[in-house]
């Protein structure tokens, strides 16, 4: 059976990816919380990862002329949204700190078991080479 | 893209964040500083928050951080007291106080220290989820 790197990691290489990606959203998210009129964004993970899974992704619009309205840049064939607010305030900024706390915290979580999942695989190759 | 982009993120955040605390204290500082104009007189000052955004991408890396795009005065009127006694005191024996309210600046600046502390917090998570993955196959 052939081996690489691409089915020993399997999924677990994009969920790392995403999940890095998503820290830096939900990063930015908290750094303005504080700045009036400041929209919290987010992606959706569920949709990425079935993407990821499945293989088949809307592709982005071809831009033909650049003076063209430029489609949102390709992360991750998904695109960035707005969260809703449970309780808007009335400076219009959309951040709840302790909704984005909670989910920057289940990321980092979820990026460490992707590391650690990654990090057994490794092993378990290493040992295979070694003949243990 | 990179984790090394939230430290830039959170460390915007934490300057804006010091300069909100700067501006409180300063105000707290001078919540009694009388003077003998209304010109003259210290207005309470508050720091305009910005998201640092890239015009030139989206999705990504459109949102960098945040920014202080400048400091306002408040425009609420000053408190004028009587007090003839006061070397600064007006010919009517008026001075003017400044308009800063203490416990508005006592509120602010639990938020203030608490975004502060919610950052440090996000740089710590980045921190760590970083030297995993630097330790990574070892």
């Amino acid at each position: 059976m052939p081996m690489n790197f691409d089915s020993i990691l399997g999924i677990n290489e994009k969920a790392l990816n995403m999940e890095a990606y998503r820290a830096r959203i939900l990063g930015a998210n908290l750094a303005n919380s504080d700045t009036p009129g400041y929209k919290a964004r987010d992606i959706d993970f569920k949709a990425v990862l079935s993407e990821a899974k499945t293989g088949n992704r809307i592709e982005p619009l071809t831009v033909t002329n650049k003076m063209h309205i430029q489609p949102e840049a390709d992360t991750f064939g998904t695109e960035l949204m707005y969260r809703r607010p449970l309780q808007p305030s009335l400076d219009g900024n959309t951040v709840e700190t302790q909704v984005e706390m909670a989910e920057f915290t289940e990321n980092a979580l979820h990026y460490l078991t992707s590391l650690r999942i990654i990090n057994g695989r490794f092993n378990k190759i290493l040992s295979a080479i070694r003949g243990e | 893209m990179s984790l090394f982009n939230l430290f830039d993120t959170a460390g915007s955040a934490l300057h804006a964040q010091t300069i909100r605390l700067n501006t409180i204290s300063s105000n707290l500082a001078n919540a009694n500083s009388a003077s003998s104009s209304t010109g003259k007189t210290y207005r309470a000052r508050e720091p305009v928050f910005a998201a640092i955004v890239d015009n030139f991408s989206t999705g990504e890396d459109a949102v960098k951080g945040v920014r202080v795009v400048g400091i306002v005065e408040s425009q609420k009127p000053l408190r004028r007291e009587y007090q003839p006694g006061n070397p600064l005191a007006n010919k009517d024996g008026y001075v003017f106080m400044p308009n800063v309210n203490v416990v508005e600046e006592m509120a602010n600046m639990i938020s203030a220290s608490r975004s502060y502390q919610t950052n440090v917090e996000v740089m710590n998570s980045a921190k760590q989820m970083l030297m995993r993955t630097l330790s990574m196959g070892q």
